[in-house]
């Protein structure tokens, strides 16, 4: 993908978003927080795509839903090109909501079934005063072709379209303002395998044309391997690992990732076959109480009695790549053993 | 539009291609292939024209004034002139209304106690009820849908506090509240800043009614409301940096107006039994005008004698809310036919 030229686009710093779950009623019960998101703290570097990728639960969409803006930070703080957005009023928050747009996961409940595709993808314009509808109008058919939607469908409804050409539609519209960041949000996980790939593909050739950043969020490490440039794995609202994607690949350092890679499937039933898969024990603990120390430990076939007493913290392991572990794994022994998987 | 602007809309629509039929179209279509809904709207629209008409025929038909008693009146029948109010036979106790007719230009439908021809009284009628049925309706979605847009919008105390004033009109059965204000009201004029509303102005009835029904439109409407809110297209819209004017106007509204007007026809209907139950009491449209519910009551005392002067307008009061019941469900399954929302009463 294009080149990563180092400086930060989007910093995230000891972010938090905790929900609350005690109800508004007037007998107040204790109160007791879903960690959500919990203490996540990175760069997003201009130009690059950054994965995220975690489990159901994990937190990946709260913290998409965090940088657009559509929640606001329990604690921490979001920058963009070093000034900070987040605790703005939704006024002030305004200019930057035309830099940082967002594609959404679902493809039929993202996009208002009463509006045409033309207005659909004019919206945006309308909201910043934009142009006059003349060029607004021209502006949605350029938007359409950058897409691969015919200037036909300006007019249609998006009931009447494919899984596939509804994204296409929503990547027009998050498109439409120009914007530096697209937050992409499991964009292809709704859509068939086939048209998966024409989605990402899509999203890669903007990404040169238009000079984009993208945080690419996806439950699979499959999907965003041909996009990231570098990956951050989620587990239980926190970061876990932080690695470039070749290496991430190649050997990761966190028993979770290890553990994650060994789940994508391979497309060699004799590579599948002579790998070694780790299935993880039990699920994924409730975010409302979760586990002492490493919140992996509970599932953690490495984990030892310090695991359960001291949050490990996020540390360098090699060149530019992190990981939050006790026992971080051999690289060299692991890229042996997940030779298959290196190979994907 | 200069010409060079034309030829460029008009290469415009061109490239655009055809405009598929909106959702609106879409039902509207759909409702006009209803032939039950299609001949309920028939009937309510010449019921509503014909009551329109009520001047014309009384004027110039049935020349007489509905609303002067007309006590020392005669007519004619068979080409020979008789009075209106007859002596009663038998005791000689007192006069009984000539009965009907059934000759448009004289007493059609007979007279009341006052000599008064029925037939004009119940088109006036019909033209009150229907206004004031169909001017509640609309007040009442108005406030309704307002209020519901904002409480579910806004969530938290706003709605709270909204929710919570709503409760207070429903906690009172429909025609206890209605009575209540409507006596209140008639024996003093209410002052709405220049405006002045006598007892026998058509608005008062009108607005008791609205508000009654407030709470019963805002509940189904606030629920709809509830739900579009956490739609991803609205969140899509947050993200995109919306006003809260917009989102209700462009992304929550349109997509709870089929439910609003899925309830219009059912709650008209529901308004014209109050409408004539507020006036059978003499707590509605005031005398001499004439509402159906008045001439009902009117009729009351002639149910032996001359029962036609209770039925005709009972018989307008049927087909009228029974053609809206059934549109009512064409417009329901035209819209929406997943909805099964409903007045709760």
């Amino acid at each position: 993908m294009s080149g990563v030229d180092g400086d930060a686009l989007l910093s995230l710093e000891r972010v938090r978003k905790y929900f609350s779950t005690s109800s508004r009623r007037l007998l107040r019960r204790p109160t007791s927080h879903v960690q959500a998101v919990d203490d996540v703290s990175l760069d997003v570097r201009r130009g690059e795509t950054l994965g995220l990728v975690g489990e159901s639960g994990c937190g990946k969409s709260t913290l998409a839903a965090c940088i657009v803006g559509l929640h606001e930070l329990t604690s921490g703080r979001i920058l963009f090109e070093g000034t900070q957005i987040s605790g703005l009023s939704r006024r002030r928050l305004r200019p930057f909501r035309r830099q940082v747009q967002m594609i959404f996961q679902d493809p039929y409940a993202s996009l208002n079934p009463r509006k045409r595709v033309g207005t659909l993808v004019g919206d945006p314009l309308r909201i910043h005063g934009v142009g006059n509808e003349r060029e607004i109008r021209a502006r949605v058919h350029d938007l359409l072709s950058l897409v691969g939607l015919s200037p036909e469908h300006f007019n249609r409804f998006p009931h009447e379209f494919s899984g596939g050409q509804r994204q296409r539609i929503g990547v027009a519209r998050a498109l439409a303002l120009s914007p530096k960041l697209v937050v992409a949000d499991e964009p292809v996980s709704a859509l068939d395998v086939s048209i998966q790939a024409q989605v990402i593909n899509l999203l890669d050739d903007l990404q040169d044309e238009l000079e984009l950043t993208y945080v690419f969020i996806a439950h699979d490490l499959g999907v965003v391997r041909h996009v990231s440039d570098r990956i951050a794995v989620m587990y239980l609202g926190r970061i876990v690992e932080l690695a470039p994607a070749e290496a991430l690949y190649a050997g990761p350092v966190h028993p979770y990732t290890e553990a994650l890679l060994s789940a994508v499937p391979i497309p060699d039933p004799e590579l599948s076959a002579r790998r070694e898969r780790i299935v993880l024990q039990g699920d994924v603990p409730s975010p409302i109480d979760p586990p002492s120390g490493c919140r992996f430990h509970p599932r953690c076939r490495y984990a030892t009695e310090i695991c359960t007493r001291e949050t490990p913290a996020l540390l360098e392991h090699g060149s530019g790549r992190l990981a939050a572990c006790h026992h971080p794994l051999d690289r060299g022994v692991v890229a042996a053993r997940a030779s298959g998987g290196a190979r994907l | 539009m200069t010409t060079t602007d034309v030829e460029a809309f008009v290469q415009d629509i061109r490239a655009t291609g055809p405009q598929p039929a909106g959702p609106w179209k879409v039902a509207a279509r759909r409702l006009r292939r209803n032939r039950t809904a299609m001949a309920a709207l028939v009937v309510l629209i010449v019921i509503a024209v014909v009551s329109l008409a009520s001047p014309l025929y009384a004027e110039h038909v049935a020349r007489t004034d509905p609303f002067v008693s007309n006590v020392g009146g005669t007519t004619i029948v068979d080409g020979g002139r008789v009075d209106v109010l007859q002596e009663s036979g038998g005791l000689g106790l007192g006069v009984t209304p000539i009965g009907p007719t059934w000759d448009v230009r004289h007493y059609f439908l007979g007279a009341d106690n006052e000599g008064r021809d029925v037939a004009a009284r119940v088109l006036y009628g019909g033209r009150n009820s229907l206004a004031i049925a169909f001017g509640a309706a609309f007040g009442c979605f108005l406030i309704a849908t307002s209020f519901a847009l904002v409480a579910g919008f806004f969530g938290g105390a706003v709605d709270e506090v909204i929710s919570r004033g709503m409760d207070l009109i429903w906690a009172f059965p429909v025609y206890l509240i209605a009575i209540s204000i409507s006596t209140v009201l008639l024996t003093q004029n209410l002052e709405l800043g220049p405006i002045e509303l006598g007892s026998d102005s058509l608005i008062l009835p009108m607005m008791i009614i609205a508000l009654i029904f407030v709470p019963y439109v805002f509940r189904p409407i606030r629920g709809q409301v509830l739900a579009v809110r956490e739609q991803e297209y609205v969140r899509a819209a947050i993200a995109q940096g919306a006003s809260n004017a917009w989102l209700i106007r462009r992304e929550v509204l349109p997509n709870v107006l089929p439910s609003v007007i899925v309830l219009l026809p059912l709650v008209t209907a529901i308004n014209i039994l109050v409408e004539s139950g507020l006036s059978f009491l003499g707590i509605g449209v005031q005398p001499p005008a004439a509402s159906w519910g008045s001439i009902i009551g009117d009729g009351q005392g002639l149910l032996y004698s001359r029962p036609w002067v209770a039925i005709a307008p009972g018989i307008m009061v049927v087909l009228v809310v029974l053609a809206l019941n059934i549109l009512g469900d064409g417009v329901r399954d035209a819209l929406d036919p997943r909805t099964k929302l409903r007045v709760e009463r």
